[in-house]
């Protein structure tokens, strides 16, 4: 069995090579939770199954493109690789939300883009300084941790919003019968779902280091790397996360608020699947 | 323009003959909102923003409804309504449930839209009032009384920053509102959940008459309280109407209510008006036996 804990002062200079062998035996741990599956009636046993082979096909196919890429060190191939991940991405957060609406899939797209693209420009230009620009050895896993976040945030932002609405019916109608904007009477729920969406956030930046190490700077400190270079690339990658999560959840919510509300401010909810 | 009023009408199917008196008489100021709708014009995307209008003063009818219609989830619940309602005095609107009286109340500040027809506010349609500020001038008290966060004092003062009249002393003009609602200024840093129902009801009045409306739309009020709150809400609104010169509409189940405080009364069904008049005629000489078995659950 590959043994990984090495010690801080050997690890930059140890890769352990991890075989197909060696991953038949990782394959046993996910027997064990098919067998607890199995056990106990869940009716998991299936999709945990599934879910396991997927897992082997996507990353074998994700790990060939990644070389590819690498290998022909092309811009456009770059620039095509990242909108395929926003793409997937934006279907991905929309496609939690019931009876989703055309115009919902445009503005966490559009949201997601806006926030990933900022932030892989800021990061990519005045932190890591990456040479040449399309350097897809950085861009690509960088922009995969801000996409997998921003994903996240701009499902539960929509979600949160529109079960705000929903319950607040009566407060927006309250707010809107006395002449109120409708950016005064649905101020509450978009602050409540902005709350939702940014919570997961904090509390990781709370905890990271304490009660989970983070995967990138666990996969940086097994590929080899300083432990004291990974942490500083994990604030990097915490501090990039909490600021494309921030600017996808402020315009998915107050973009998304707006088509609840006619031009006449009157709230619509037929619209967004839900009784008015 | 003298407004009459007929007691009863010839039946549920039919359409209110005084109504359609009262149509002829405001041919010219209805003609121009109905082909308005008519067209399928709809509201434009600056519509939040429209310049204000001068309101229109020394005006009989508050509001003047013309053939309108309102659908909701492909039922209609509002049908082919026409109606006076002057300024000054309490309307109520009665019914069974279903009847649409709470749709045709929404339809009076624009919460909702008609489908078509004409709704004239001081003679003038609508949508002619950029919405914000009709809504202000046209208040709504809500069924179940909606505290927005905060004390009393920041539902007030919220009002206040959304309608207020430039130059009035914002302390002195929250503390008017509150002796309006009869309410204790005791109450002014209360939370709203530290407040009674009835309590909540007369803020979110007082919440309503912040922005110094001319008509208060109040969509059964009474409903979630005990009969003795209800009375003194209802005895508050008399008050209001008669010192304010404010013109109510009241969404009521309870007829006793309807017959002690309105001075109008608007009977529907399904959707149409079936009988409307001044309170005391409607309750005291309408002969259609439905109807009547309807007024005489009440009494």
């Amino acid at each position: 069995m590959p043994h990984f804990v090495q010690s801080a002062a050997t690890a930059s200079r140890s890769i352990v090579d991890v075989s197909w062998f060696d991953l038949a035996w990782a394959f046993g741990l996910i027997l064990i939770a098919i067998g607890i599956a199995r056990w106990q009636g869940l009716g998991l046993a299936q999709s945990m199954f599934i879910g396991a082979i997927r897992t082997i096909v996507q990353l074998m196919l994700v790990g060939y493109v990644l070389v590819y890429i690498f290998a022909l060190d092309r811009w456009y191939l770059v620039v095509a690789a990242l909108l395929c991940m926003l793409i997937v991405a934006t279907k991905a957060a929309v496609g939690r939300q019931h009876g989703v609406s055309r115009r919902l899939l445009m503005i966490t797209g559009v949201a997601m883009l806006l926030a990933s693209g900022f932030t892989l420009l800021y990061i990519s230009t005045l932190v890591v300084r990456v040479a040449p620009w399309y350097n897809p050895q950085y861009l690509i896993p960088l922009f995969g941790m801000i996409v997998g976040s921003t994903m996240n945030a701009a499902a539960i932002a929509a979600e949160r919003l529109a079960s705000e609405v929903v319950a607040r019916q009566a407060e927006i109608e309250a707010y809107l019968a006395l002449g109120a904007t409708y950016q005064q009477a649905s101020q509450q729920s978009v602050r409540q779902a902005l709350r939702a969406a940014l919570i997961p956030t904090v509390n990781g930046l709370m905890v990271v280091g304490i009660v989970t190490l983070p995967g990138m700077m666990t996969g940086q400190i097994l590929a080899g790397s300083s432990p004291l270079m990974a942490i500083r690339y994990q604030i990097v990658v915490a501090f990039m996360q909490a600021g494309a999560v921030a600017i996808t959840t402020a315009i998915v919510t107050l973009w998304y608020r707006r088509t609840f509300f006619t031009p006449a401010l009157q709230l619509k909810l037929q619209t967004h699947g839900a009784a008015a | 323009m003298r407004l009459k009023y007929i007691v009863e009408l010839k039946g549920v199917l039919k359409l209110p003959i005084l109504s359609k008196v009262c149509a002829v008489e405001r041919c010219g100021l209805i003609k121009e909102e109905t082909s308005h709708m008519a067209s399928g014009a709809q509201p434009y995307d600056g519509e939040a923003t429209r310049p204000p209008l001068p309101m229109p003063t020394n005006l009989t009818s508050a509001f003047t409804l013309k053939e309108v219609r309102q659908v909701k989830a492909g039922i209609t619940v509002v049908d082919v309504v026409e109606l006076d309602i002057p300024t000054g005095e309490i309307i109520a609107l009665v019914g069974p449930s279903g009847a649409g009286k709470t749709s045709l109340l929404r339809l009076l500040n624009r919460l909702d839209d008609p489908v078509s027809g004409a709704i004239l506010y001081r003679a003038r349609g609508l949508t002619q009032y950029p919405v914000q500020e009709l809504r202000r001038k046209v208040g709504f008290v809500f069924q179940t009384p909606v505290m927005f966060p905060g004390t009393v004092r920041d539902n007030l003062s919220m009002a206040l920053t959304l309608g207020g009249e430039p130059g009035t002393d914002p302390d002195e003009r929250m503390a008017a509102a509150l002796a309006l609602a009869e309410l204790d200024c005791a109450l002014y840093d209360r939370e709203g959940d530290q407040l009674s129902g009835g309590q909540k009801q007369r803020v979110n009045i007082a919440r309503a008459l912040m922005t110094s409306p001319d008509v208060l739309l109040m969509d059964e009020p009474t409903s979630a309280l005990d009969p003795e709150t209800a009375e003194r809400l209802m005895e508050t609104t008399r008050r209001l109407s008669r010192e304010q010169h404010l013109t109510v509409v009241m969404v009521t189940h309870r007829l006793s209510e309807a017959r002690r405080t309105s001075d109008r009364t608007v009977v529907l069904e399904r959707g149409r008006v079936v009988a409307c008049g001044s309170t005391v005629d409607v309750f005291g000489s309408t002969t259609n036996p439905r109807i009547r078995a309807f007024l005489d659950t009440g009494t």
